[in-house]
């Protein structure tokens, strides 16, 4: 059998596979140190404050010592922890984060050691599939976290995180699906290829706001952060970690920050391609240079999770898994037939991009109009149910169900307690009655 | 050396530093016995039973988890599509619109039966 091939890849002697590898990783530990420390000193300038500025120049090694403090604390395993998963679940997050990270392309053919080869570890065919299926098995590390510690908190968070990151996994995929039609391939290196007249993110712009929307859902982060909601359920899947254990869990979700965003940079922002003003240079796209606009393309998306973390309140859990499911995965659905029915209609029945223009606003024009049709009967219907419960909660209070005495909630009255009630008049429901009966007393 | 070796070069590099920071920090840390430490945090109240000694949790998670392979089996579906489009154009549009709008009736199904809403 001879070795599978792509393109250039595949045929990297093994030392610089090794080498790559290595780079890769350390790349990957850097930058989470460095977002650790960024993420502070922004969310600190934002909030008024300094930040982290006591260790090394700026504070930099500020989170290097975090790490070796957390090596250094003392490991507390919970007596009802299942010891094998609870042991287990933190390599598979950790491992699974870095492994995500061996498809994204960070530049184009450079010579290392006098061999040419590409500034990307692997590629194939399929290489977003593989990202998409690598982030679905690091779901596995959470849940199994959160199951594994045998306590409330951290399963309750660790349920959370997987049904929020399974929820918002779909709408990132559907998101997928125009890029792909445009670029005819799943290989990441060809759609940065495909990407050099124009990114992604102009002319597919709706996909580029869900999958941006989807990747801070799929990353745990505020708005988002709801595993983690600290009011609700202290630490969420990682409440019982500690140490080195709880590390790994949160260099998983820096590296997976990184990787979402360089997924975003290489699927809609053109990967390693030099942005405008820079392409005017000849010398942009030469050497190591893509590499750094590559860099700071991610650097904008990781500015970005900070910025909402600094800005935005946490989501309601409901309100949520509404978005995700009721709007994010419809509009996504929809914005793909668009897409593809436009395409059509250029291909075969040749219309103008004129034409194609304002079919598409009118298409989307009677859409919103429906589902606003829609949405008002459902939220009528919603509101008749309501109050229909409320009546019913009214009829049946008893202060006294749960074995020990509860007040009435507003437009309640208890049961049995009144002296009209034990004089057996019947249940009133009218708040005036209430008020009434206070000052009778 | 092929296009996948590399995948699993990575994967023991990783899986070797995690485990390597999992088995340091049992060694590193200090070991203090304490019966209150070790029992699940619950914010000082009796800690309540979970599904390793024996709990319940919510079924809502696992009717997402269904809904979820639905829709992920949808989106696999889609991407040999979208990867071929330009070679299979109106057949290709027309097929794929009875495939998305068979799932919309499941989709439709489970918002009307209220499998979407939490409360």
């Amino acid at each position: 059998m001879t070795d599978p091939t792509f393109g250039p890849f595949g045929l990297d002697p093994w030392w610089l596979v090794i080498v790559k590898v290595l780079g890769i990783f350390v790349m990957l530990v850097l930058l989470t140190l460095f977002t650790i420390w960024w993420e502070r000193r922004v969310v600190a300038r934002m909030q008024h404050r300094v930040g982290p500025n006591r260790v090394g120049p700026f504070g930099l090694l500020q989170s290097l010592m975090d790490g070796i403090k957390l090596a250094l604390k003392e490991e507390i395993i919970p007596k009802g922890a299942h010891l094998a998963v609870y042991w287990i679940a933190p390599v598979i997050s950790a491992t699974t984060a870095f492994i995500a990270f061996a498809v994204i392309p960070f530049g184009p053919t450079v010579s290392i050691f006098g061999v040419e080869t590409p500034l990307q570890l692997t590629d194939f065919p399929v290489s977003v599939l593989y990202v998409l299926a690598i982030a679905s098995i690091g779901i596995y590390g959470i849940v199994l976290a959160g199951w594994a510690s045998g306590s409330t908190y951290p399963l309750l968070g660790g349920l959370r995180s997987s049904a929020q990151m399974i929820s918002y996994e779909i709408a990132m995929g559907l998101s997928f699906v125009a890029v792909f039609l445009y670029a005819g391939s799943m290989s990441t290196s060809a759609i940065v290829i495909a990407q050099e007249p124009i990114w992604y993110a102009v002319i597919l712009l709706p996909s580029f706001l869900i999958y941006v929307t989807a990747m801070v859902g799929e990353t745990n982060r505020a708005p988002f952060d709801l595993p983690e909601a600290e009011g609700e359920l202290v630490g969420g899947f990682h409440t019982e970690y500690s140490s080195l254990k709880f590390a790994l869990f949160f260099l998983a979700e820096y590296i997976n920050m990184v990787t979402v965003s360089a997924l975003a940079t290489t699927l809609f922002l053109g990967g390693y391609i030099a942005p405008w003003p820079l392409s005017l240079w000849d010398g942009a796209m030469s050497g190591w240079w893509p590499m750094l606009w590559w860099l700071i393309k991610v650097q904008v998306f990781i500015f970005m999770f900070i910025w909402l973390r600094a800005t935005l309140p946490r989501m309601r859990y409901d309100q949520f898994m509404k978005f995700g499911w009721k709007v994010l995965i419809p509009v996504s659905i929809v914005w793909i037939l668009i897409v593809a029915t436009a395409r059509v209609l250029r291909d075969e029945v040749v219309l103008t991009n004129r034409e194609l223009l304002i079919g598409g606003a009118v298409t989307i024009a009677i859409l919103l109009i429906v589902s606003w049709v829609f949405q008002s009967r459902s939220d009528r219907r919603a509101a008749v149910r309501a109050e229909r419960q409320q009546a019913e909660a009214n009829l049946t209070f008893d202060p006294m169900a749960g074995g020990y005495p509860v007040p009435p909630m507003p437009g309640q009255q208890a049961v049995g307690t009144s002296r009209r009630a034990r004089a057996g008049v019947t249940i009133v429901q009218d708040r005036s009655d209430v008020t009434q009966e206070a000052i009778d007393g | 050396m092929n296009v996948y070796a590399p995948i699993l070069i990575l994967g023991l590099l990783a899986f070797g530093f995690a485990a390597f920071s999992v088995v340091t920090a049992s060694i590193t840390g200090p070991k203090r016995y304490n019966r209150a430490r070790v029992d699940a945090y619950e914010c000082g109240v009796e800690p309540t039973p979970q599904p390793v000694g024996g709990g319940r949790f919510p079924v809502k998670y696992y009717l997402t988890a269904m809904l979820y392979i639905i829709f992920d089996i949808e989106i696999v579906f889609l991407y040999p599509w979208a990867v071929a489009f330009d070679r299979l154009e109106l057949f290709g549009l027309i097929e794929m619109v009875l495939f998305i709008v068979t799932v919309l009736v499941v989709y439709a199904y489970v918002w009307r039966r209220r499998g979407l809403e939490w409360d």
